[in-house]
C-alpha cells in the first residue's frame, strides 16, 4: 500500500501533465506486476465487487468518532466525498501495518461470505492501522472514484513510455470490460491478439464541438456531413459468430437490446460497427425520450421490444472481415460499411441496422439552413468529418467536428438553492428553477447547475443567505427575485413532474439581471416547445 | 436591561451603549482584531488591545481615533467592566469579555488554541455566555501541529530549490503571512514577498516583533533569485500581472480549508498546507468547555449544525446570524 500511497500523493501534488505521467512511468517501472493491474483497474473506474456497503461504511465510521449519524452526514455533505470524510475523521496515531494493495484487495473480496460483525471488525482494524491518506485509499478500494486527474489517455501514455508500444495500441487494450481477476497485466497489454477477450471494443474517436465559422472550412467536397443523432453512441461487434454491443460508457450492453441477436443467424462475421443506438418504429426514428425507457434495464418484455424497437443508425466501420481498418480514410471506410450493411440485409430480412445517411451538399450556406432544421429530422446538429481522415482513438481535433443546433432558452425564476458539494461546499451551486402559471403561482420545472463564473456563485450564494425563506437540510427556499436564462437540448412531456415537463441537458446561460421575476417566461411558453 | 443584543448593526451593549466588531457604521466599536470583517471603516471610535491598534491604523487610516488598552485590563463604561483576552488568532487578536451586575460575557472573535509562536497566546476566560466563532465547527476539521505543516512545507521549499522553480506560497496578509514568515526556515533561501504582505511586516517590526528579512519582490528583485526564494503572495494576487513575472512555479496554499481536496484542486494549488489560524473541531469544543458557560452563541460557519451538536450535549446553544466570514472561502479565514 506505500507504494501505491505514495504514487497516489505524487499524482495529487501536481496539477502538471508532464509531471503525472513521469509519476506514473515511475511506478509502473517498479511496481509488482499485480499491483500494477489493479492500479489501472482503479483509474480506469473499476473496483472489487462490493462487499461492504457504504451505508455500514457511514455507521461503523460515525460510531468510532464519536459523533452521531447526523453530523456524520453534514461532515460528508460538506466534503463532498465517502471515502475522504471518513479519512478525515481518522485519529493521528494508527498501529503501521504494510501489505500490498493487492493483499488489500484480497482481503476485502474475502469479506463476501463473512457477518456484518466479521466485517466490521476488520474495518475498523483497518482503519486503525493506516496513515489518512491509506485510510482514503483503503475507502476508495470499496467505494469506488478515483477522482486524481488522471484520464485514460495519461495512463496510456505512460504505460506506453514504459512498455515503449504505441499509445493506439495500449488504449485498444485497456478497453472493454476485463477486470484483474480475469487476466493477467501481461496478457492484457502484451499478449498478441489470439488472447485477446473477444468482446474488445475500439477506443471511440470523439469530436470537438465546431469553434470556428464553417466557410473557413475549405472545400465542402472534402467534407462529409450527416446527422448527429441523438441517441446513444455504440459499437456493434461480432467476433466468432458472438455478438457484443458497448455503449459509450464503455459499458457492454448485448443483453440489454436482443434486437441485434438476429446478426448470429448470418455467417457473415468479425466486424465492429460504430453508430448511434436510437429508438426507431415504422413510424421512423423516435425521441431520446423513447429510448430513455430502454435505458438500463436488464430484461426486456416483448412489450418493451414492441413499443420502442431499437435500431443502430451506422456511421463507420472499424473493423472488417476481422481486420483493423482504423488506419484507411474515412471514404473508403464508409465504402466498406455499405457493401457490409448491403450483404447483411440479403441474410437478414429486418436487418435492425441502417446506414447514417451521408448529406448532400454543395456549399456551406445550404448546409448551414439543414442544420438550422436538424431537429425536425429528429437530430441534435450535424457532423462533419474529413473524407481523407483515419479513424482516431478518442478526442482529437481537426477532423471531426460536431456541430450542433442552438439550444432552446427560457428565462426562469430561481426558487431553491442547495449548496455545492466538495470543492464548492461553501457556495450554492444547485438550483431549482419556476415558470409562471396562468394563476399566478410559481412552478418548478428543472434543476441547473453549471453554468455561472465563480465570481457570480458568491454573489448568488450572497443573496441566498440573505433572503432564505425556509431551510429544508441542505435545501434553502428562496424569495423568488433572481431570473436566469436556462438552455437545455431538448423537452418531453413528463407525468412525473408537477409542471408536466423534462428538459434534457439543462444549464444556466446566464443571470438576466435586467429582468424582475415578473418578466420571466410561462408553462405556457415552456409547452409550446413541446410541439417544436 | 440585556447585557448583549444582536442588532442589525452588529453586536450591541445597551448599558454601555457600544458595538462589538459592527458591520455597520456606529459611535462606539470595540474591536477583537484587525481582520476587515471584523473591524470595519467608517466608526467614530474605535477601542482594541494595544499590539492591534498599530495594524488598525494601518488599515483604517492614521487619522481615526483608534485607543488601546492592555490585555486583562478593566474599562469600565457606565458599570460595565469590559476588558480584552488573547484570543491566539493573529497578533494583536482578543476575546472580549463584558461584566455587568454579575452577567458575563465573552465575544471571542476568531481564535484558535494552538500557540503559533507569534500571536499573543489564547487564554480561557470565565463566563456564562460565550459568543463563539465556529469558521471549522465539523469533526472533519482537526489540524495537524504547526511543526509537522511548516516541516512539510521546509521539505517542499527545499526540493523546489532543487528544482530550481520559485515556490510560491500563498496565505492572507494579515497574521498567516507573518506566522509562516516567523517560522519556516529561512537558511534553505531568501523570503520575497508581495507588496501588501511586505507592508504589513512593517507594521509588525514596528511594534518590535523581529521577524527573519524578508525583501518586497519587485522589479529590482533579479529573476535568478525567484528559483531559490520562498515568495509568499496573498490568495488575490495569483493571476495578477505581479505573479505573472514568476515563471514555472510550485504553487502551495496555506488554509484549513486545505482539508478537503476538493478546495485545493478548485484553487489550482500543487500543494495544499493545512495550516489554519482558527480553532479546529477539538479546539472549539476544548475552547467552549473552558469558558465554563451554558449558554453558546456560533457564529460564522458552519452555525446550525454546530449549535445542534452542541445542544446535543447539553449546552443551551442557538446560532446567531452576523456577517463576518460571509460564507465565502476567502473572507471566512480572517
Ligand atoms: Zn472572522
Ligand atoms: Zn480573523
Amino acid at each position: 500500500m506505500k507504494q501505491f500511497a505514495a504514487l497516489f500523493a505524487a499524482l495529487d501534488r501536481t496539477t502538471k501533465t508532464k509531471e503525472k505521467i513521469a509519476a506514473l512511468s515511475s511506478y509502473f517501472q517498479t511496481a509488482d506486476d499485480q499491483d500494477k493491474l489493479w492500479t489501472i483497474a482503479l483509474f480506469s473506474h473499476r473496483r472489487p465487487k462490493r462487499t461492504v456497503s457504504t451505508t455500514l461504511l457511514r455507521t461503523w465510521a460515525a460510531e468510532r468518532s464519536g459523533i452521531p449519524t447526523w453530523l456524520f452526514e453534514e461532515a460528508y455533505h460538506t466534503v463532498g466525498d465517502l471515502a475522504e470524510t471518513i479519512s478525515l475523521l481518522a485519529n493521528d496515531e494508527y498501529e503501521p501495518v504494510e501489505k500490498s494493495l493487492t493483499q488489500w484487495i484480497d482481503e476485502i473480496k474475502a469479506l463476501k461470505d463473512h457477518e456484518e460483525e466479521e466485517k466490521k471488525e476488520f474495518i475498523l482494524d483497518a482503519w486503525s492501522s493506516l496513515n489518512k491518506t491509506e485510510v482514503f485509499l483503503f475507502n476508495k478500494l470499496i467505494t469506488g472514484g478515483f477522482r486524481i486527474g488522471v484520464s485514460q489517455r495519461l495512463m496510456t501514455k505512460a504505460l506506453a513510455q514504459v512498455l515503449q508500444l504505441p499509445e493506439s495500441h495500449i488504449a485498444h487494450r485497456l478497453m472493454g470490460n476485463w477486470t484483474p481477476d480475469d487476466t493477467t497485466f501481461e496478457e492484457l497489454l502484451l499478449a498478441d491478439g489470439d488472447n485477446m477477450d473477444l468482446s474488445k471494443p475500439y477506443p471511440f474517436y470523439l469530436a470537438y464541438a465546431l469553434d470556428q465559422d464553417v466557410e473557413d472550412m475549405g472545400e465542402p467536397s472534402d467534407w462529409q456531413a450527416e446527422y448527429k443523432w441523438d441517441g446513444i453512441r455504440s459499437q456493434l461487434i461480432k467476433r466468432q459468430g458472438e455478438i457484443f454491443l458497448w455503449s459509450r460508457g464503455e459499458e457492454l450492453v448485448t443483453h440489454s437490446y436482443p434486437e441485434f441477436d438476429v446478426l448470429a443467424e448470418t455467417e457473415i462475421d468479425q466486424f465492429a460497427i460504430d453508430g448511434e443506438l436510437v429508438v426507431y418504429s415504422d413510424d421512423g426514428l423516435q425521441s431520446f425520450n423513447h429510448l430513455q425507457k430502454r435505458l438500463g434495464r436488464k430484461t426486456v418484455s416483448k412489450k418493451f421490444k414492441r413499443e420502442y424497437p431499437c435500431r443502430i443508425l451506422c456511421y463507420d466501420l472499424l473493423e472488417y472481415d476481422g481486420e483493423d481498418i482504423r488506419h484507411l480514410p474515412l471514404a473508403e471506410r464508409r465504402q466498406k460499411l455499405s457493401t457490409l450493411l448491403a450483404d447483411l440485409q440479403s441474410d437478414i430480412s429486418d436487418l435492425p441496422l441502417l446506414l447514417s445517411e451521408e448529406i448532400a451538399f454543395s456549399d456551406w450556406e445550404s448546409l448551414t439552413t439543414l442544420k438550422r432544421n436538424a431537429r425536425a429530422a429528429n437530430a441534435e446538429g450535424l457532423m462533419l468529418k474529413l473524407r481523407s481522415g483515419s479513424y482516431k482513438d478518442g478526442r482529437k481535433k481537426g477532423e471531426w467536428w460536431k456541430w450542433k443546433v442552438d439550444p432552446y432558452t427560457i428565462d426562469a425564476v430561481m426558487l431553491y438553492a442547495q449548496r455545492g458539494h466538495g470543492r464548492r461546499s461553501n457556495l450554492f451551486t444547485d438550483f431549482t428553477f419556476a415558470v409562471w402559471q396562468e394563476d399566478g403561482s410559481l412552478v418548478p420545472f428543472t434543476k441547473a447547475y453549471s453554468g455561472l463564473t465563480d465570481a457570480e456563485f458568491k454573489e448568488v450564494t450572497q443573496y441566498v443567505n440573505k433572503n432564505t425563506i425556509e431551510r429544508f437540510g441542505p435545501v434553502r427556499s428562496v424569495t423568488p427575485e433572481l431570473v436566469f436564462e436556462i438552455a437545455f437540448e431538448g423537452i418531453n412531456e413528463s407525468s412525473r413532474h408537477k409542471s408536466s415537463v423534462a428538459l434534457r441537458f439543462p444549464r444556466i446561460k446566464r443571470w438576466r439581471r435586467d429582468k424582475e421575476a415578473k418578466e420571466a417566461d410561462t408553462l405556457a411558453n415552456l409547452k409550446n416547445l413541446l410541439n417544436n | 436591561m440585556k447585557v448583549i443584543e444582536f442588532t442589525n448593526k452588529g453586536l450591541y451593549c445597551p448599558p454601555a451603549d457600544v458595538y462589538i466588531d459592527p458591520w455597520k457604521k456606529v459611535n462606539y466599536a470595540l474591536i477583537t482584531h484587525g481582520h476587515a470583517d471584523h473591524a470595519r471603516w467608517g466608526h467614530k471610535h474605535y477601542l482594541c488591545v494595544d499590539s492591534s491598534v498599530p495594524i488598525l491604523k494601518h488599515r483604517l487610516g492614521h487619522e481615526m481615533s483608534i485607543q488601546g488598552v492592555p490585555y486583562g485590563e478593566k474599562v469600565n463604561i457606565n458599570g460595565v467592566n469590559i476588558s480584552y483576552h488573547p484570543a491566539g488568532h493573529i497578533t494583536g487578536s482578543a476575546q472580549i469579555r463584558i461584566e455587568y451586575k454579575g452577567e458575563i460575557w465573552v465575544v471571542s472573535g476568531d481564535y484558535k488554541v494552538e500557540d503559533d509562536g507569534l500571536a499573543e497566546t489564547y487564554e480561557p476566560v470565565k463566563c456564562h455566555h460565550f459568543i463563539t466563532e465556529c469558521t471549522f465547527g465539523l469533526p472533519v476539521y482537526k489540524w495537524t501541529p504547526q511543526e509537522t505543516i511548516i516541516s512539510d512545507i521546509n521539505s517542499w521549499w527545499a526540493q523546489n530549490v532543487a528544482d530550481r522553480r520559485p515556490s510560491v506560497l500563498t496565505a492572507y496578509s494579515l497574521g498567516k503571512a507573518q506566522r509562516l514568515i516567523n517560522s519556516v526556515d529561512s537558511s534553505i533561501g531568501p523570503i520575497l514577498t508581495h507588496g501588501a504582505i511586505e507592508k504589513m511586516n512593517d507594521v509588525y517590526r514596528s511594534m518590535g516583533i523581529s521577524l527573519p528579512m524578508t525583501q518586497h519582490l519587485n522589479a529590482k528583485v533579479h529573476k535568478n533569485e525567484y528559483k531559490k526564494a520562498l515568495i509568499i503572495a496573498t490568495p488575490a494576487s495569483i493571476g495578477s500581472t505581479w505573479a505573472k513575472k514568476i515563471k514555472n512555479y510550485s504553487l502551495g496554499a496555506v488554509s484549513g480549508w486545505m482539508a478537503v481536496r476538493g478546495n485545493r484542486r478548485r484553487r489550482g494549488a500543487d500543494r495544499g498546507f493545512v495550516l489554519s489560524d482558527h480553532a479546529d473541531w477539538p479546539g472549539l469544543l476544548q475552547a467552549i468547555a473552558a469558558t465554563g458557560a451554558e449558554n453558546i452563541y456560533p457564529t460564522h460557519g458552519n452555525t446550525h449544525s454546530f449549535s445542534k451538536y452542541l445542544c446535543e450535549q447539553g449546552y443551551n446553544a442557538q446560532p446567531i446570524e452576523t456577517e463576518y466570514g460571509d460564507d465565502n472561502l476567502e473572507k471566512a479565514e480572517e
